[in-house]
C-alpha cells in the first residue's frame, strides 16, 4: 500500500494510457465520446483514428451508437462526464444496452463533487442509484489508480454492460498494481472490531485516514473497500456487520440509494447492526475548491472518525 | 419519388407481375395474422401495424439478403424496428419468412411468450430490441459502423414512425449518419399521418419533413408504401447511392385494409370487438388487387 498525500497522477492521462494499451491488444475496441474526448482523456484513443469516434454533443446518441456497435461484434467504450451518461442517457442505458445485455463499457468521469467549480449542474451524486437499479449492469467505483486500471480492463475481457464511476483531475495511489483485484469481491483494507467503514471512490482515501484518526482513540476498525457495488459483495458486508456490529457507510453520492442504502439493503437482510452514512444528504452540489466542499457536505476524514464514535454509541445503546 | 435518375431505374422496373402478386399474397394473409393475433392478445397497436405491411414484407421477401435458418448469420442485413409497436407486423413477416413456427403467432403478449407486446431479442431473428421511440436509429447507425469498420458489405435498415421523429434523439442520430456518411444506413418513415393521441400534424408538426432530412444531410425519397414496386425502387436508389444515407418517407394509410379503420387517430391501441373482428375478416377475405 502506498503512503497517502504523495504526488498524484493525472486522471486523464492515466485513463488514456490504459485505453490505449487495452486497444492495442483488442483490435475490436472503439472509443465514443461526445464532444468530451479532452476532458476525459479518451481522446488518447486517437491513436486509432479509425477506432474513436467523437459524435458530439448528443450522450443519447452516443449510447445507442454503442449499443449497435456492441451487437455487432464491437467492444465500445463510451466516455463523457457521469450527470450527462448516467442522466441524460440512462433510458438508452436501460432500454438499449442493459435489455440486450450488449457490450457497452461506460466511463463516467467528472462524478460526485469531482467537478468542484462546475456547480450542481455537473456535480452528480445520483448515477449510482440511477444504475444500480438496472439489471445486467456492473457498477464499479475505483478507489485509485491500480484500482482504475485493473476495472477498465475487466470491463473490456468482461461480457455485458459496465459502468465505471471516476471523478477528475487527479487519482490517489492507494494499492500496489500487483494487489489482488476482482470485480465483486470487497478488498478489506485493516480488520478491528470495533467499527467498519465500507467505502468506495475517491473517498477510500479519507476512510483510510479516519481508520488513523480512530486508531489515536483507540478505536479499531474494520476498513472495507467497495469498490464495486452491483454486484455487491454480501457476504463481504455481512462479515463486516458480525465482527464489528456497528458501520459507516462512506460515498460521494446522495445517501438515497447509493452505496449506503446498498451495505443497508444487505445488513438488514443477513445481520441488523446501526448504520451512519458519510455522503451527499440529499442536496444538490455548489461550486468551491474540493476540500471546501468535503467540508461543507461532511466528506473529510475527520466526519468519518465521528461518524464512527456516534455509531458505536447507537450500538452499546443497543446492548 | 424524387431525387432519382430516371434512367438508373429502368432495369429495376421489370420486377415482374407474379413476383409482385406474391408479395401481394403474403402482405394480405399478414394482415389477417395481425388481425388474429391482436384479437387473441385482446391488446395491441392495429392502425399503426397495418399502415407498415407491406414495408416490412418488401424488406423480408424482396430486399434483405438474410437466411432465417441461421438467424446470427454475421453477413445479414439489418431490420431495427425503431416503432416497435408495430410488433404484430415484424412476428407475422418472421413467421411467414421462416423464422418461427406460425402457430407461434397467437401467443403475442402472453405470459412465457416469445412475442412480447414490444420486440425483444428473446425472438428468432429480431436483432435490437426496441419499444421506446426514438432509440433505433442510433442503434442501425452503430451496426453500420461495425459494417464499416469490418469492410463488410451488409446493409441496416431502420423502420421509423412519423410521430417518432418528435423525439430529438432521432435528429442526433440523422446527423450522426450523415456526418459519417453511413450510406449502408437507410431509414423508412411509416408516414401514416397519424399518432398516439391525434393526427401528426396537431400534435407536434412535422412538415415539411422532407426538407427537414434533406438539410440534415440524407438523400431523401418519398413514395406511396403500399406500393411494391414503389417501395422496391426507393431500396434500389439508396443501395446505388454511396455518400450519404437515405431516408424514404412512405406515405402510408393508419389501419390499412380494414375500412372502419383507416386514417382513424383512434386505430393506435386497440382491440377488436368480436363483431369487428368477423367484420374486419370478411374484410380481408379476398386478397386486394395490386394498383
Amino acid at each position: 500500500m502506498h503512503f497517502i498525500g504523495v504526488r498524484m497522477p493525472s486522471l486523464r492521462k492515466e485513463l488514456g494510457k490504459v485505453l490505449v494499451e487495452l486497444g492495442k491488444e483488442y483490435k475490436n475496441l472503439v472509443v465514443i465520446t461526445g464532444d468530451l474526448g479532452k476532458s476525459t482523456g479518451v481522446s488518447a484513443f486517437e491513436a486509432f483514428a479509425e477506432r474513436y469516434f467523437n459524435l458530439g454533443i448528443s450522450e443519447q446518441d452516443i449510447v445507442g451508437t454503442a449499443a449497435g456497435l456492441a451487437s455487432a461484434g464491437k467492444i465500445p467504450v463510451v466516455s463523457t462526464y457521469a450527470v450527462f451518461l448516467a442522466g441524460r442517457a440512462w433510458e438508452q442505458i436501460r432500454n438499449t444496452v442493459a435489455r440486450d445485455s450488449l457490450n457497452v463499457k461506460m466511463i463516467a468521469t467528472h462524478s460526485g463533487i469531482s467537478p468542484s467549480a462546475d456547480g450542481s449542474s455537473h456535480q452528480c451524486f445520483e448515477d449510482i442509484a440511477l444504475i444500480r437499479t438496472i439489471p445486467r449492469t456492473t457498477l464499479v467505483l475505483p478507489a485509485d489508480l491500480s484500482e482504475m486500471r485493473h476495472t477498465v480492463r475487466s470491463a473490456v475481457e468482461e461480457a455485458g454492460p459496465f459502468y465505471v464511476r471516476l471523478g477528475r483531475g487527479e487519482i490517489p495511489r492507494i494499492f500496489d498494481e500487483t494487489d489482488e483485484f476482482q470485480i465483486g469481491k470487497a478488498r478489506r483494507i485493516s480488520d478491528g472490531s470495533d467499527v467498519g467503514i465500507v467505502a468506495a471512490g475517491f473517498l477510500l482515501q479519507e476512510a483510510i485516514e479516519a481508520g488513523s484518526l480512530l486508531q489515536k482513540d483507540r478505536i479499531r476498525a474494520s476498513i472495507v473497500d467497495m469498490h464495486t457495488v452491483k454486484p455487491a459483495d454480501a457476504s463481504a458486508v455481512a462479515d463486516i456487520a458480525r465482527r464489528t456490529g456497528a458501520i459507516v457507510t462512506v460515498e460521494d453520492h446522495n445517501i438515497l440509494g447509493g452505496l449506503g442504502s446498498t451495505v443497508a439493503e444487505i445488513v438488514c437482510r443477513d445481520k441488523p447492526v446501526p448504520i451512519e452514512m458519510v455522503g451527499i444528504h440529499d442536496r444538490f452540489g455548489e461550486s468551491g475548491e474540493l476540500r471546501e466542499l468535503m467540508e461543507i457536505h461532511g466528506l473529510t476524514a475527520k466526519h468519518i472518525a465521528d461518524a464512527a464514535k456516534r455509531v458505536m454509541k447507537l450500538k452499546d445503546s443497543l446492548d | 419519388m424524387r431525387d432519382t435518375k430516371q434512367n438508373g431505374l429502368s432495369a429495376s422496373l421489370e420486377a415482374s407481375k407474379e413476383e409482385l402478386e406474391s408479395l401481394s399474397e403474403i402482405a394480405h394473409q399478414i394482415r389477417r395474422d395481425i388481425v388474429a393475433m391482436i384479437q387473441s392478445a385482446k391488446t395491441g397497436h392495429l392502425g399503426p401495424s397495418l399502415s407498415c405491411v407491406e414495408i416490412l414484407v418488401s424488406l423480408y421477401f424482396d430486399r434483405m439478403n438474410h437466411t432465417p435458418k441461421d438467424p446470427g448469420w454475421s453477413d445479414r442485413d439489418r431490420l431495427v424496428l425503431c416503432k416497435g409497436h408495430a410488433a404484430p407486423t415484424l412476428y407475422a413477416t418472421l413467421a411467414h419468412a421462416g423464422y418461427f413456427d406460425q402457430e407461434v403467432l397467437l401467443s403475442l403478449r402472453k405470459t412465457g411468450s416469445i412475442l412480447q407486446g414490444h420486440p425483444t431479442r428473446v425472438t428468432p431473428g429480431v436483432d435490437v430490441s426496441t419499444g421506446s421511440l426514438g432509440q433505433g436509429l442510433s442503434v442501425a447507425n452503430g451496426i453500420a459502423l461495425a459494417a464499416r469498420l469490418d469492410g463488410k458489405s451488409y446493409r441496416v435498415f431502420a423502420l421509423t414512425g412519423d410521430g417518432e421523429c418528435d423525439e430529438g434523439q432521432i435528429w442526433e442520430a440523422a446527423m450522426t449518419a450523415s456526418h459519417l456518411g453511413l450510406s449502408n444506413v437507410t431509414v423508412i418513415i411509416d408516414r401514416n399521418g397519424v399518432q398516439s393521441d391525434d393526427a401528426t400534424e396537431r400534435i407536434k408538426k412535422k412538415e415539411p419533413l422532407d426538407r427537414k432530412w434533406r438539410s440534415f444531410g440524407w438523400q431523401v425519397l418519398e413514395i406511396d408504401g403500399h406500393n411494391f414496386m414503389q417501395i422496391h425502387h426507393s431500396f434500389d436508389v439508396a443501395e446505388w447511392t454511396t455518400d450519404r444515407p437515405t431516408v424514404i418517407i412512405a406515405r402510408t394509410v393508419k389501419g390499412k385494409g380494414l375500412s372502419f379503420l383507416e386514417g382513424d387517430a383512434n386505430s393506435h391501441n386497440i382491440a377488436f370487438s368480436e363483431e369487428d373482428l368477423d367484420w374486419a375478416m370478411d374484410e380481408l377475405g379476398q386478397p386486394e388487387p395490386e394498383t
